[in-house]
């Protein structure tokens, strides 16, 4: 049964989505951690989706579900900020900060959202027609 | 056997089979809206259709090298030309597959109800009534 795979990939696309969303909730919630040292700030986290390649090199079978390969943390360097006053100052009298931008991570968290809502939207529509056709003939 | 149903169900049944694969490619499109790299398809219905009539199932295949109409309908996968190219060389628009999808859902029910129709037809006869 071919339209039960709907649900596989619509779910596999939801939990990628949740995922990042976790992502999202985890970088805004450390947006202001700091640090007294550049490798020990907390650095953004994104995830990296990829079609299941099974689906793309088989013609035959055209729908490619989302599959995460991983979670890599930002390399922009973390903002440094001169407090010497501040308890967790280094020698140089600086701090660091994490590297998480915001107001990237809200327009992400909407891009997710959506992105979610969207597939729920399939799955929803495929049971509805999955349902209809149980009831054929009656 | 005096039903045939393949005769009685007439075109109905593999539209179905159809929608129902092509529901298949457009869930995966929109599941990959966000994956890089990833290039919307979709099938190109009424050429598959036009190969699946009545009139086009009976080509006799004279040649090994032939390809029957069955096998036609599986490779007929075509890549989507995007409005508007994403740097990170995805190509699905998430509201072209919603409408699209949206689309293939009312004639999936369009053919269902076609189908249960002839089905309630064949009844009908059988009771006689």
């Amino acid at each position: 049964m071919s339209s039960f795979s709907i649900f596989d990939i619509a779910g596999s696309a939801m939990s990628a989505q949740s995922l990042r969303l976790n992502l999202v909730a985890s970088n805004i919630s450390n947006a202001n951690s700091i640090s007294s040292s550049a490798g020990g700030v907390y650095k953004s986290r994104q995830p990296v989706f990829a079609a299941e390649l099974k689906g793309i090199l088989n013609s035959q079978d055209a729908a490619s579900k989302v599959k995460v390969l991983g979670v890599v943390e930002s390399q922009a360097p973390p903002v440094m900020e001169y407090a010497p006053n501040h308890p967790m100052a280094d020698k140089a009298g600086y701090i660091y900060k994490s590297n998480v931008n915001t107001v990237e991570e809200m327009a992400n968290m909407m891009s997710a959202s959506r992105s979610y809502q969207n597939n729920v939207e399939v799955l929803n529509t495929a049971k509805q027609l999955i349902l209809q056709t149980l009831k054929m003939g009656q | 056997m005096a039903i045939n149903f393949d005769q009685a169900l007439g075109i109905h049944p593999q539209a179905l089979a159809l929608r129902e694969r092509r529901g298949e490619v457009l869930a995966a499109n929109l599941a990959n809206a966000d994956t890089p790299g990833y290039k919307a398809r979709d099938l190109d219905f009424k050429s598959i259709l036009k190969q699946n009539m009545p009139k086009a199932t009976a080509l006799e295949r004279t040649q090994a090298g032939h390809f029957a109409p069955q096998q036609l309908l599986e490779s007929r996968l075509m890549y989507r030309n995007p409005n508007q190219v994403s740097l990170d060389g995805n190509t699905v628009e998430a509201n072209v597959e919603q409408a699209k999808y949206a689309e293939n859902a009312v004639q999936y029910q369009a053919s269902l109800q076609f189908t249960g129709n002839k089905f309630s037809g064949l009844m009908m006869a059988l009771r006689g009534q």
